[in-house]
């Protein structure tokens, strides 16, 4: 083994692209969640945005088109599930699956054309100055835009919790939507906006790895990630700085091992890449063992249907 | 239980009833279970190309029928025992971890011929194995990509340790280092037989830690997407399939492919089919190569120098020939023992059941 093989600046700069998309994906879902709504369908989503950010990619040659449609894409599929589950009251979980089950048929059905086929990627930024710093210049500030984009979601999306009326009534709808019912707040209009918000976070979280991560389109290409965003969103116990510290934590350690690997360990690997699924676990054993601590966190109301009469 | 019985027994009837009118009309039913999805551009991709070749040479007189992302385990029983009963006559299962499943199923159905591939048990006398000669691809590649390293470190992307893979990997080394006495293998164990994103994460790995040359024995052409981003400093190789979209740039200079090793199952598939049909089907435990045309090198492109395409192609025409068998002595297991004397070549037992690397690899091979 030789640890001296493995170059920390090389290692943080692709941890950073390797968490990005499940990084989009969870932060998305967390809202989605906050909003007391339980989308099972982050992995149907996120490969939809997959294809069609690959396919406005190909055909315009703008990555970042690709990505605005990736967007649309990811909300419009979760406007379904949105009007499926707050209007028609359907069980949010089977929906969700469901929601899966489609995007991966109908990514699956879009890509058949454009297997094989490679398409232009997002340059890598060149940061006046920033870049130029030894050391960090190369492992923070030499990415390319989606990178920035994901970590300003997080920072917007705390902010916007933490800080602002809207934010508040989010919480609100999340935490007891009777209450929120009775004070006069729009629950369904509130849950669809964060539901559509999800989605386009799920789907520009695919579009980064037909995109950026894999560049190119291969059927299945998401093989769970949509999974691991949601178990990132219970690691996280609905925080936003914790999202990033999860996605970053499963990215890293996938990057890690490998790394290791490759510089000649054998012994353990295997546990490693276990280790994000066991720690989670034991997040939330530990959270649901102490719950007067208070610090549980999940919404009171999640995966809960609301209907206005009741 | 007794609903299980009931339904066994069902099927029996149903496979008596059904079963005997496919014959009559003349019409055989091939079917095929896929592990991951045909567009994976590799493993599953060519299995297809097979199942459509065995369409192609018999027309009318046959109907093929698949099934894609069959997950190994207690899901492909479900699979192949729904195959055998809507009137499947002969089932390719195409994945080393539906090997007990197509047992299990095989036991029920007397009269379905099933045929898995890399596998090693043939429990029932309907159960047939095929696997291809892979190692002789390995050889070539690792030739050339001890030829083609500047770094000296060379990569192979593994999937699971199993006999399998760790032929190739000896295979692929032993050749570098004959070509290259130098060369350094770093292996990666990815765990998995599709996960691009993971596959290209353990090819950005590799690269970051100065390896320049790498194989995949995963599914997915994402490794070769990964090594593209460096630009014309690293190489890789198709795996399964020729993979040819990544043998040129989109400016005309060669690409990340600079060969591949092809599976091409058509000629085996065609011919059991083929058998089946008229009668001269019986079990066998096939394990062809470059000879029978079931292992191919694809197209060398432009990168590797004329003298390495000829020492290549020099050593692709002896396999094919019978001359040469990639291991061939003296070769030492990793611990320095001797394992093939000068001029002895490995029997095929000790092949298909390979635990051990060869010397001058280092690091463990996981349980």
């Amino acid at each position: 083994m030789d640890l001296s093989n493995i170059n920390p600046i090389l290692l943080v700069a692709s941890i950073m692209i390797s968490a990005t998309p499940i990084l989009l994906a969870a932060i998305g879902e967390m809202v989605v969640e906050k909003s007391g709504v339980l989308n099972l369908g982050v992995e149907g989503m996120m490969i939809t945005g997959a294809v069609i950010g690959f396919i406005i990619a190909i055909n315009t040659g703008s990555p970042l088109l690709g990505f605005a449609t990736a967007a649309i894409a990811g909300a419009v599929l979760s406007l379904a599930f949105g009007v499926l589950t707050q209007i028609f009251l359907s069980n949010q979980v089977a929906t969700g699956l469901g929601l899966t089950l489609v995007g991966l048929g109908l990514s699956s059905l879009l890509g058949k054309p454009y297997e094989g086929q490679k398409t232009v990627t997002l340059p890598k930024l060149d940061i006046p100055i920033l870049s130029d710093l030894p050391v960090v210049g190369r492992m923070l500030f030499s990415h390319d835009i989606m990178v920035y984009v994901s970590l300003g979601i997080v920072v917007a999306v705390w902010a916007f919790l933490k800080h602002t009326r809207a934010g508040l009534i989010l919480r609100a709808v999340g935490e007891s939507h009777e209450s929120a019912h009775a004070l006069g707040y729009k629950v369904i209009r509130v849950r669809m906006l964060a539901i559509m918000f999800g989605g386009a976070c799920a789907g520009l979280g695919g579009a980064y790895l037909s995109l950026v991560r894999v560049p190119q389109w291969t059927e299945g290409m998401t093989a769970g990630a949509g999974w691991i965003a949601l178990a990132i969103v219970v690691f996280a116990s609905w925080r936003a700085g914790r999202v990033l510290v999860g996605a970053y934590l499963f990215g890293g350690i996938t990057v890690l091992q490998l790394n290791l690997q490759a510089a000649g360990m054998t012994w353990g690997v295997q546990y490693l890449s276990m280790s994000p699924y066991l720690i989670t676990i034991l997040v939330l054993v530990l959270i649901s063992s102490n719950r007067s601590r208070g610090s549980h966190n999940a919404p009171a109301n999640l995966g809960q249907t609301f209907h206005a009469t009741r | 239980m007794i609903r299980r019985t009931l339904l066994a027994t069902a099927a029996a009837g149903l496979t008596l009833a059904f079963g005997a009118p496919a014959m009559a009309q003349d019409v055989t039913k091939a079917c095929f279970v896929y592990v991951g999805p045909i567009g994976d551009g590799g493993w599953t991709y060519q299995h297809h190309q097979g199942a459509l070749a065995v369409k192609e040479a018999y027309g009318d007189k046959v109907e093929i029928a698949w099934q894609e992302s069959v997950p190994e385990g207690a899901d492909a029983e479900r699979v192949i025992t729904q195959m055998a009963l809507s009137g499947c006559n002969i089932i390719f299962t195409t994945s080393f971890g539906y090997m007990d499943p197509t047992n299990n199923v095989a036991a029920k159905f007397p009269d379905v011929k099933f045929e898995h591939a890399t596998g090693y048990k043939r429990e029932h006398p309907n159960v047939s194995t095929y696997n291809a000669r892979f190692y002789e691809g390995r050889a070539v590649v690792g030739h050339i990509a001890g030829k083609m390293t500047q770094t000296n470190k060379i990569g192979y992307i593994a999937s699971f340790p199993i006999p399998e893979v760790i032929m190739g990997i000896n295979s692929y080394f032993h050749h570098a280092k004959l070509a290259n006495p130098d060369v350094e293998l770093v292996v990666t164990w990815a765990y998995t037989w599709f996960d691009p994103a993971k596959e290209a994460d353990a090819a950005r790995a590799m690269l970051d830690q100065g390896v320049d040359v790498i194989t995949a024995h995963t599914d997915s052409t994402a490794p070769l997407a990964e090594i593209a981003k460096e630009g014309g400093k690293a190489w890789g190789f198709g795996q399964a399939s020729d993979m040819a979209a990544f043998t040129t740039n989109d400016d005309g200079t060669p690409g990340p492919r600079i060969a591949s090793i092809i599976d091409e199952w058509s000629p085996y598939y065609v011919k059991r089919v083929g058998q089946l049909m008229d009668g001269t089907y019986g079990q066998i435990d096939s394990w062809a190569g470059m000879p029978e045309g079931e292992v191919v090198i694809g197209p060398m492109n432009d990168a590797i120098p004329d003298d390495v395409k000829a020492e290549a192609q020099a050593m692709i025409d002896a396999i094919t020939a019978g001359e040469y068998h990639p291991f061939t002595g003296p070769i030492n297991k990793q611990d320095g023992s001797a394992w093939l004397a000068e001029g002895e070549t490995a029997d095929d037992g000790t092949l298909l059941g390979m635990n051990f690397y060869i010397e001058g690899i280092t690091g463990d091979i996981p349980n």
